[in-house]
């Protein structure tokens, strides 16, 4: 079930641990290499250390075992999207304000950063939603807004913790598919963290399944489907074996702790 | 989109809805006057037990030159102390959210003097204090703490992945203050300035009350206190009502910019559509 990548590494793990204060091991021993460009899925019940994972490479947390290392070159200047489970956005300002804060952040004036929102505005389609302020928005539109202020720094690791988890199936189907649009015409590498099998397995080229307490990597797969994911291939036979591996998986992973 | 959906008839119910809410408090306003008017020509009651409203109207308009002048005198010691309450209350809880040692240390003292009671400390100001600075004084310490305490709680109530998110960003602490901790805190802000800029005119009026008695000063709390002592009853309540007119001005004025500043975002500001 291993699969073999040629993707080069942009982020190894190695053997990384973080015990919380009390007393809580959330991960232990982890190993993982994200590879340059690939969809990879952090797929595992819930308190299984993946969101800790997530946002140990994202340096929000900071390992107490092991240590996270960079490529060469992409060390200098990580750039690093993040996508919360919740959309994140500031309430009292625009859509425009919410996707300019990275850039707002860095020092740069509104004049010099409008044209990368309008252009992150307008990859997530929400162009015409400018002016809006966030409450007037759906939830399905919030995280897009959210996508785009990860995207608007050009970042060439995405990192997105449960993004779609609070939302009705008919919009995560949309996400998913705009998701997987992005990505391939952006090249990103995306660090996916889910407790959806179908999800990753619908997203993914290649899956992280997780043990619950201490988080550890149990197993991984390749997804070698069709680049071309669409509607079709989510009532596939190809897909639907595709999650029964995945799921036996994940029940191994369970198992196991 | 949705003013299409809101019909001329909706329309309608809420100018209707909307009169209610004005016509209701003035009827029960005409109502009380006329009862109170009964109430003194029914017993004949003496102008310097209970005036009636005639005279008592006649009176805010004889007296007016004394009158106003007092009330601006009031007015400006509880826009003074109100501003000061606003400057120090969001200044030290700024202070207290950047070290936490300075809030242990200070945050105790801050309560002590919200809990002893003005009037108490009145006194003790004034002997110390030059009038108008003790007046002044007493505005500020009982409009300062619910600034102080809203503000702080604002503070400490920002999404914890926002801060995170600003982290991530590489955000500095002047920005995490300036574009997330006090646009986050605003609501409470505001919330703390309405509750302070009724309570210094309270303050006002107590400091002014305690100093007339002390024989001196000239606002209006004190043309109560002088009008007290020679029975001059109407004037006592032309000036009451004169600083209930002047509260409920400094409330609405209030309100009304908290209302402007969070009509685009807040809950509290934006209506519920039903």
């Amino acid at each position: 079930m291993t699969a073999t990548f040629a993707g080069t590494p942009l982020v190894i793990i190695h053997s990384v641990g973080k015990t919380f204060a009390n007393g809580v091991v959330a991960l232990d021993n982890l190993d993982l290499d994200v590879r340059e460009g690939e969809f990879l899925s952090l797929l595992g019940p819930s308190g299984c250390g993946k969101s800790t994972a997530l946002r140990i490479i994202a340096g929000l947390s900071e390992p107490t075992a092991g240590r996270v290392e960079w490529r060469a070159g992409a060390g200098a200047r990580r750039q690093i999207g993040f996508v919360f489970q919740e959309p994140t956005l500031m309430p009292w300002a625009t859509v425009s304000d919410n996707v300019r804060l990275p850039l707002k952040l860095r020092g740069e004036s509104g004049a010099d950063s409008a044209p990368r929102v309008q252009e992150a505005l307008d990859r997530v389609g929400l162009a015409a939603f400018a002016g809006a302020y966030p409450r007037e928005l759906s939830g399905g539109m919030k995280m897009r807004v959210s996508i785009a202020r990860a995207l608007v720094t050009q970042p060439t690791l995405l990192l997105m913790d449960e993004p779609f988890a609070a939302l009705d199936e008919i919009t995560r189907f949309r996400l998913n598919d705009d998701l997987l649009a992005l990505w391939r015409a952006l090249g990103k590498t995306i660090v996916f963290v889910t407790h959806s099998v179908f999800e990753s397995v619908f997203l993914s080229s290649r899956i992280v399944v997780m043990t619950r307490r201490p988080g550890r990597v149990f197993t991984e797969l390749a997804v070698d489907a069709p680049h071309l994911r669409d509607a079709r291939f989510r009532t596939s036979a190809e897909y639907a074996a595709l999650c029964r591996m995945a799921s036996e998986a994940l029940a191994g992973a369970m198992g196991d702790a | 989109m949705t003013d299409e959906i809101h019909a001329s008839g909706a329309n309608q119910a809420e100018q209707h809805e909307r009169l209610r809410r004005i016509l209701l408090p003035v009827a029960v306003l005409v109502l009380g006057v006329v009862l109170w008017d009964l109430v003194v020509r029914i017993n004949a009651i003496p102008p310097f037990v209970l005036p009636g409203p005639g005279l008592v109207f006649g009176t805010l308009i004889a007296d007016w030159g004394i009158l106003w002048a007092s009330l601006l005198v009031t007015l400006e010691t509880t826009v003074a102390g109100f501003l000061l309450a606003v400057a120090g209350g969001i200044g030290l809880a700024v202070l207290f959210n950047q070290s936490r040692a300075l809030e242990h240390a200070l945050y105790p003292y801050a309560v002590i003097l919200q809990v002893t009671p003005v009037v108490a400390i009145a006194p003790l100001l004034l002997i110390y204090l030059p009038q108008q600075a003790a007046v002044l004084a007493c505005a500020w310490i009982v409009a300062f703490f619910p600034v102080l305490a809203n503000t702080t709680l604002g503070l400490n109530s920002v999404d914890h992945n926002l801060v995170a998110l600003f982290e991530l960003y590489g955000a500095k602490r002047r920005q995490v203050l300036w574009y997330l901790k006090l646009p986050a805190a605003l609501p409470q802000i505001l919330g703390g300035l309405r509750i302070a800029g009724g309570l210094s005119l309270i303050g006002a009026v107590v400091a002014e009350i305690a100093a007339g008695s002390a024989g001196a000063g000239s606002g209006l709390a004190y043309r109560i206190a002088e009008s007290g002592y020679r029975l001059n009853i109407p004037r006592m309540f032309a000036a009451l009502i004169l600083l209930s007119v002047a509260g409920i001005i400094i409330y609405f004025a209030l309100a009304l910019m908290s209302h402007l500043m969070l009509r685009h975002w807040h809950e509290s500001a934006v209506r519920r559509e039903v």
